[in-house]
């Protein structure tokens, strides 16, 4: 079913330009431009992955917990404490001189550990107190949120830079050592494609993401519970276990989105206080999951395909550039994708209203 | 009603279908599920629109765009689940379903509509207090509340759809009472029932439908259950699956004061014990929502039992685990088939596995082998005869009885002790009725034990080989089906009292 998010984004692309032609713009050169700086002007496409990347991960994140209907919103936060955790690892063990594969394992392995424990939070109250992982795992976004400020701007931590004049006048959260850089491989065409090795990671998991749901017993019980969580108990599924085990997952993912974001893009947990929390990977890959109808391989494709849309937007924003064109196409594409799941659902029929006196009234025989 | 052709995808549920009833007319829809009855009284009620076909009240020929210009008609209809809200009163639900005056007026006038409910209850013998709530209403009382909401908006045209699923016997002949008062007042009675001895007892005339056409309209005096019965199916009936005696072999489920609780506060189920033996078949007969689907959680470890014990083959399998319950043997066809017994939108196949995805052949160490649970579904709907169109297909769009057979199939594949089926045929057809009650006598045959808890008397009486009753989540009285005797079971059931006496 690949209509339903074509069509909206068709609608979209359409009711954006409506939008364009009421503000004085020409649409149709607007998106040629916004189509050449997302994915054909020299460079655009290495920046592209770079948006497109963190997309991908809190995309699979949200699809991975959504699938069985735990609604997990905390990706925004689940990132963040992943790129506090694989942060500290990266200073760690790059600077303990050991061989940099070794360091970046290492910062894997933390991002994966510090999303899920996060995650687990809401997993364990909606598990044992049953409460709305909605409002929880929401809730603790903006607890990651404040603690990442903390970290880097209120206190003397581990994160934080203190030598230097400029770490005096600004507080900044210190550099990784090189050996906790990621690498990234260079394709040679078009001027040189960086591919990060986060987007990789983000491959291979939106692979392992799929054959867990579609091949394994785990995902044959996370598709029951999500379908009916009478018919999983019925049939002696350990509900709870699954809960704790796929919101770990998810926020697993998430996490590993946040490490991607220290070892491949930033290279520090975060050189402005507010830098990754002016993103919203999070709630973009709310978007991007339900588009890719929580598929993990069309996840891919839809961050890639945001991810140009975003990488475009930021590129030509300026005096000749509608600016507020990429939040506004972006909104109406997902307005259109929930709009379309009703039409799907429901059938609209127009219907005169008769006038009133016109019939004559019933006569009883 | 006049030449109505309804279609949907795939099929012709209505295919020229049409009846007449007059006025102070008692009119019976009959046919099995399936046949077009439901299909046909939702294009009477507006919900449908009709392909082809005319639909004329009182004379004048009129079309329904939506329920309420059937209301504004006359036509009312009390649906099988009913629809009320629970936490409201009774006068308040009817105020509800009232779209013309109080239903819209911004000030809730609510002694007038009480004092006009208690009216129409006194003139038609449906007693209720207009100020209790729903929730404290017993399932006879809230069927007598749809029909006061009908009568409260003027209902010329009253539909029933199958009124007495949820009745007691004593219930049901109250019923009838009223609607025949109903008709005597000039309205007209539409009674949907697959029930045959029902709708002779209470219809003047019967139109059977069967596979979405007319077959025949007989004056109800003339027909007797057998030849109604004839009609419905098309064909000869057996006479009826009765096997031969069975040996009762030992004990497979012995319960021993059993406790547990309901989903509201309280116990549900108060000391019940209860012995069923290998091939034997004991019916727990008794009015819905008196315990029965609670004790049945408690057996299938899907609710734990708060106190006494559940033995199934000499073990106790641990309370409230219903992977032990399954691993001990217990098979479980519940009330609830689609939610429960099925996860809706999953394919037929997976439901298949359900209960075998864990072990071989079905999976491989955390692998699903898809291959093996695809052509194990194949054999299955072959071997149950399912109507389906292949084993990937979500199984909610499987009919009722098909959906029963699925369920059937993969609990008794699991080669259980013991079978706990919590009123199987419910909402089947007489078809379908047949080939479940052929299959837990095959089952009990092969030596498993069988539980059935059920509300319809004629079923246990076919059935069952002892018959207990439960009421209020006690049981009430236990007898060999050789000494039943309907009219005590009906009394127990109905908490030993008469409710023809208030």
């Amino acid at each position: 079913m690949v209509a339903v998010p074509a069509a909206s984004l068709v609608f979209a692309f359409f009711a954006s330009g409506l939008v364009l032609l009421a503000t004085g713009h020409d649409a149709l050169s607007s998106y040629r431009r916004l189509f050449d700086a997302a994915f054909l002007n020299r460079g655009a496409l290495g920046d592209t992955l770079v948006s497109a990347t963190p997309l991908a991960f809190t995309g699979l994140a949200a699809a991975a917990a959504f699938r069985m209907r735990l609604f997990n919103i905390g990706g925004e936060g689940q990132l963040y404490i992943g790129a506090i955790t694989a942060a500290a690892a990266g200073l760690y063990f790059g600077g303990s001189g050991g061989p940099s594969a070794f360091a970046i394992a290492a910062m894997v392995v933390a991002g994966c550990a510090g999303g899920a424990a996060w995650a687990l939070i809401p997993g364990i109250l909606r598990a044992f107190f049953r409460t709305n992982v909605i409002i929880t795992s929401l809730m603790l976004n903006y607890v990651a949120g404040y603690l990442l400020t903390y970290l880097i701007f209120n206190s003397q931590s581990y994160w934080r830079q203190t030598i230097g004049f400029n770490a005096s006048v600004f507080p900044t959260s210190k550099q990784l050592p090189n050996s906790a850089i990621w690498p990234a491989a260079t394709v040679h065409v078009h001027g040189g494609v960086a591919l990060p090795l986060g987007a990789g990671f983000a491959v291979l998991a939106a692979g392992l993401l799929w054959v867990l749901y579609s091949r394994t017993r785990f995902g044959f019980e996370a598709n029951v519970l999500g379908d009916s969580a009478r018919a999983a108990r019925y049939a002696g599924m350990r509900t709870r276990r699954k809960i704790l085990a796929v919101m770990a997952i998810s926020g697993a993912i998430a996490g590993l989105g946040g490490a991607s974001q220290d070892g491949d893009f930033r290279h520090t947990l975060d050189a402005d206080p507010n830098g990754l929390q002016r993103q919203f990977y999070g709630y973009s890959g709310i978007v991007v999951a339900a588009l890719a109808r929580y598929n993990p391989l069309a996840v891919l494709l839809v961050a890639f395909l945001i991810g140009g849309l975003q990488n475009a937007g930021n590129t030509l924003q300026g005096a000749d550039f509608p600016s507020g064109l990429v939040g506004v196409i972006q909104g109406i594409i997902l307005f259109s994708a929930l709009g379309g799941e009703l039409l799907v659902r429901y059938r609209i029929r127009v219907r005169r209203r008769e006038r009133a006196g016109s019939a004559p009234a019933a006569e009883v025989t | 009603m006049r030449g109505i052709t309804k279609r949907f995808p795939g099929v012709v549920a209505n295919d020229d279908v049409g009846f007449e009833a007059a006025a102070g007319e008692v009119h019976a829809l009959l046919g099995e599920n399936g046949a077009g009855k439901s299909t046909l009284s939702n294009i009477l009620t507006g919900l449908y629109r009709p392909d082809e076909g005319e639909i004329h009240v009182y004379g004048e020929r009129v079309e329904f765009h939506a329920p309420r210009d059937a209301l504004d008609a006359g036509i009312s209809m009390v649906h099988q689940h009913f629809r009320l809200v629970d936490r409201f009163t009774v006068a308040e639900n009817v105020a509800l379903g009232d779209h013309r005056r109080e239903g819209r007026a911004f000030r809730l006038r609510s002694r007038a509509i009480e004092r006009r409910v208690a009216e129409l209850g006194e003139r038609y013998g449906l007693a209720v207090d207009p100020r209790a709530h729903i929730w404290q209403l017993s399932v006879g009382e809230q069927q007598r509340v749809e029909i006061l909401k009908a009568l409260y908006l003027d209902a010329r045209i009253l539909i029933l759809d199958e009124p007495t699923a949820v009745l007691t016997p004593q219930e049901a002949e109250v019923l009838f009472g009223t609607l025949r008062e109903l008709a005597a007042d000039g309205r007209t009675i539409v009674f949907i029932s697959h029930k045959l001895h029902e709708v002779k007892a209470v219809s003047n005339r019967v139109t059977v439908l069967r596979a979405g056409r007319n077959v025949a309209t007989v004056d109800a005096a003339e027909a007797t259950p057998r030849s109604l019965a004839e009609l419905m199916v098309g064909r000869g009936l057996g006479e009826g699956v009765r096997a031969a005696p069975r040996e009762a072999g030992e004990v497979v489920l012995a319960l021993d004061d059993v406790w547990a609780d309901g989903d509201r506060r309280g116990a549900a189920v108060k000391g019940v014990s209860l012995q069923v033996r290998a091939g034997e078949i004991v019916a727990v007969a008794g009015v819905a929502g008196n315990g029965q689907r609670e004790l049945a959680e408690a057996i299938a470890g899907i609710r734990p039992a708060t106190k006494g014990s559940i033995r199934v083959a000499g073990k106790t399998p641990r309370a409230g685990d219903p992977r032990a319950a399954i691993a001990a043997g217990i098979a479980y066809v519940p009330e609830d088939r689609l939610g429960t017994g099925l996860a809706p939108s999953i394919s037929i196949a997976s439901n298949f596995a359900l209960k075998s995805y864990r072990e071989p052949p079905a999976s491989t160490g955390p692998l699903l082998r898809l291959r093996r649970m695809r052509d194990r579904a194949l054999e299955l709907i072959k071997r149950y005869h399912i109507a389906a169109p292949g084993p990937q297909v979500p199984v909610r769009l499987l009919s009722g009885g098909n959906l029963q057979k699925v369920v059937l199939a993969r609990e008794f594949s699991g080669r259980p002790k013991m079978l706990v089926a919590g009123s199987p045929t419910r909402g089947l057809d007489v078809g379908a009725i047949e080939s479940v009650h052929a299959y837990l006598h095959e089952a009990a045959a092969n030596g498993v034990g069988i539980l059935l808890l059920s509300e319809d008397l004629d079923e246990i009486l076919t059935l069952a080989d002892r018959i207990a009753v439960i009421y209020e989540g006690q049981i009430a009285g236990e007898t060999a089906r050789a000494d039943a005797n309907v009219e005590e079971i009906g009394l127990l059931m109905a908490g030993g009292q008469d409710p023809r006496r208030d």
